[in-house]
């Protein structure tokens, strides 16, 4: 039966069949950039129902760990257009949603699994302190959503599968 | 018409009240409007100039500034100087929601003649409160969110306000006598030309979530109800703000949407813009920067009875983010 789906493409079906039905996963590239004064990025990903609606927080990183007078959330809303989407009236950090920000490298984020199924667009966004922003956007339609665009400077590759 | 105008205008600078005729535009610029928790500073030059933001000509009068914590409260202001062309304050921003940082002025200014002299009517470095014997002008505007008393009365732009282009002088060239209330006005006066004003400027500022509190109608003078929130305008979604005059959507009225930074582009790139019957006034935004949004309303709905004309204004600044 598989083999007759899919006959040429093997790897792809076992890894279909080895993941949950509703699972999509987000793969985010954080590029390594050449300056002498490096941070890593703080970096947020959200999904938006593509009818519109409200936002949902799939994971943001961030100086967790930083405390005192200029604590890391300060710059939260740096991270703009996820700010004013939701953000601001989030309470982190929130559990399997909040994270540290994270050094140049491709990570994976499970999406959700209990949202309605339809289409969505995945944001990504990206703010550097001493350097620039950016915001990527995905649209992809759940639960089996596929898609992949990318940064141009503050993000590499971003791909849902 | 257009000399009484004139002359009004003339009398409204003399007394160091902004006109809404006037170029010169007085604006208070936060250093954001939008902050991540409730432990932050916002720190807001005020100026009175030509271009915006370019403080190159006068400073506001720090001591005018009021502020508004989400809950109505009124807090204040920090760490205030007056420059040689802008002052400078800070706001402790400590409780979640939106703040209203700004001026309220009301007041009554004109001229009447007495013996075939001129008089101006001002109200320099005098307290609004006393408008209330003159029956009716009633100190200036209703309360705000929380019942804050709005106390300061109509001041001088402080040193150096606008002086205005010699204003008329009296008589002979003598400088125009002049009283600083209507209850002032001698019974024998004649020619009594008042205006009433009420102008506010204010800028929001919010840390976390937005509230509403702030935009709270007193349904007196004009007031901004925002659809779009100050703290969430991007450039690539139409800004859209509802105005209220005594409480009632303004329709048809005229508000100019003037983006800072134009030294860095060929134009200027002002828009006046009219309010829909709904007096929703609906903005395309052509580039992202911060904006001075200014509206005026002239009609004959006076609570001074000798006033003949009131003029109302609502002056914000906006930040607008690349999307």
């Amino acid at each position: 039966m598989k083999s007759k789906v899919l006959p040429s493409l093997p790897l792809l079906v076992a890894g279909t069949v080895a993941m949950p039905a509703a699972a999509a996963t987000v793969s985010v590239t954080v590029p390594r950039i050449n300056v002498a004064e490096y941070h890593k990025p703080y970096v947020v990903g959200w999904l938006e129902p593509a009818a519109g609606g409200e936002a949902k927080t799939v994971f943001v990183w961030y100086d967790v760990k930083k405390g005192g007078r200029e604590p890391g959330t300060k710059w939260l809303s740096d991270l703009r257009s996820w700010w004013r989407k939701g953000g601001r009236s989030l309470k982190l950090p929130a559990d399997g949603v909040s994270g540290a920000t994270r050094a140049p490298g491709t990570y994976q984020v499970a999406l959700p699994a209990n949202l309605p199924a339809g289409q969505y667009v995945l944001k990504v966004e990206a703010a550097r302190e001493t350097g620039g922003r950016e915001l990527v956007s995905v649209p992809i339609t759940l639960p089996k959503g596929r898609g992949a665009a990318s940064g141009k400077t503050e993000l590499g590759a971003v791909t849902v599968r | 018409m257009r000399t009484r105008h004139a002359l009004i205008a003339a009398a409204l600078l003399a007394a160091g009240l902004s006109s809404p005729a006037w170029a010169h535009r007085q604006w208070l610029l936060p250093s954001t409007t939008t902050l991540a928790g409730t432990s932050e500073y916002v720190t807001v030059d005020g100026a009175i100039s030509n271009d915006l933001f370019y403080a190159d000509h006068f400073p506001i009068d720090p001591a005018q500034v009021k502020v508004w914590a989400p809950d109505g409260s009124e807090a204040k202001i920090e760490n205030a100087a007056t420059l040689r062309y802008r002052s400078t304050f800070d706001v402790k921003i400590d409780k979640p929601g939106t703040w209203v940082i700004g001026t309220e002025r009301s007041g009554l200014m004109g001229t009447f003649k007495v013996n075939g002299e001129t008089w101006r009517v001002g109200s320099r470095g005098r307290n609004g409160g006393q408008f209330g014997g003159a029956g009716g002008a009633g100190g200036p505007g209703a309360p705000r969110p929380g019942g804050a008393p709005q106390g300061q009365a109509p001041r001088g732009m402080g040193p150096g306000s606008p002086g205005g282009p010699g204003g008329p002088g009296g008589p002979g060239g003598a400088p125009m006598k002049f009283v600083a209330t209507a209850a002032e006005i001698p019974a024998n006066a004649t020619d009594v030309k008042l205006t009433e004003t009420i102008g506010r400027n204010y800028i929001y500022v919010t840390a976390d979530a937005p509230t509403e509190n702030a935009y709270k109608v007193t349904g007196k003078g004009l007031e901004f109800q925002p659809i779009t929130k100050p703290g969430a305008l991007a450039s690539d979604e139409e800004g859209q703000f509802r105005f209220l005059v005594d409480g009632k959507p303004a329709a048809g009225i005229t508000v100019s949407v003037v983006p800072g930074s134009k030294k860095f582009r060929e134009a200027e790139e002002a828009q006046e813009l009219k309010t829909g019957p709904d007096g929703v006034l609906r903005v395309k935004w052509p580039v992202a920067g911060m904006y001075w949004l200014n509206a005026n309303v002239t009609d004959t709905k006076t609570s001074e009875p000798r006033a003949t004309e009131r003029r109302l204004s609502f002056t914000t600044t906006l930040e607008v983010v690349a999307p």
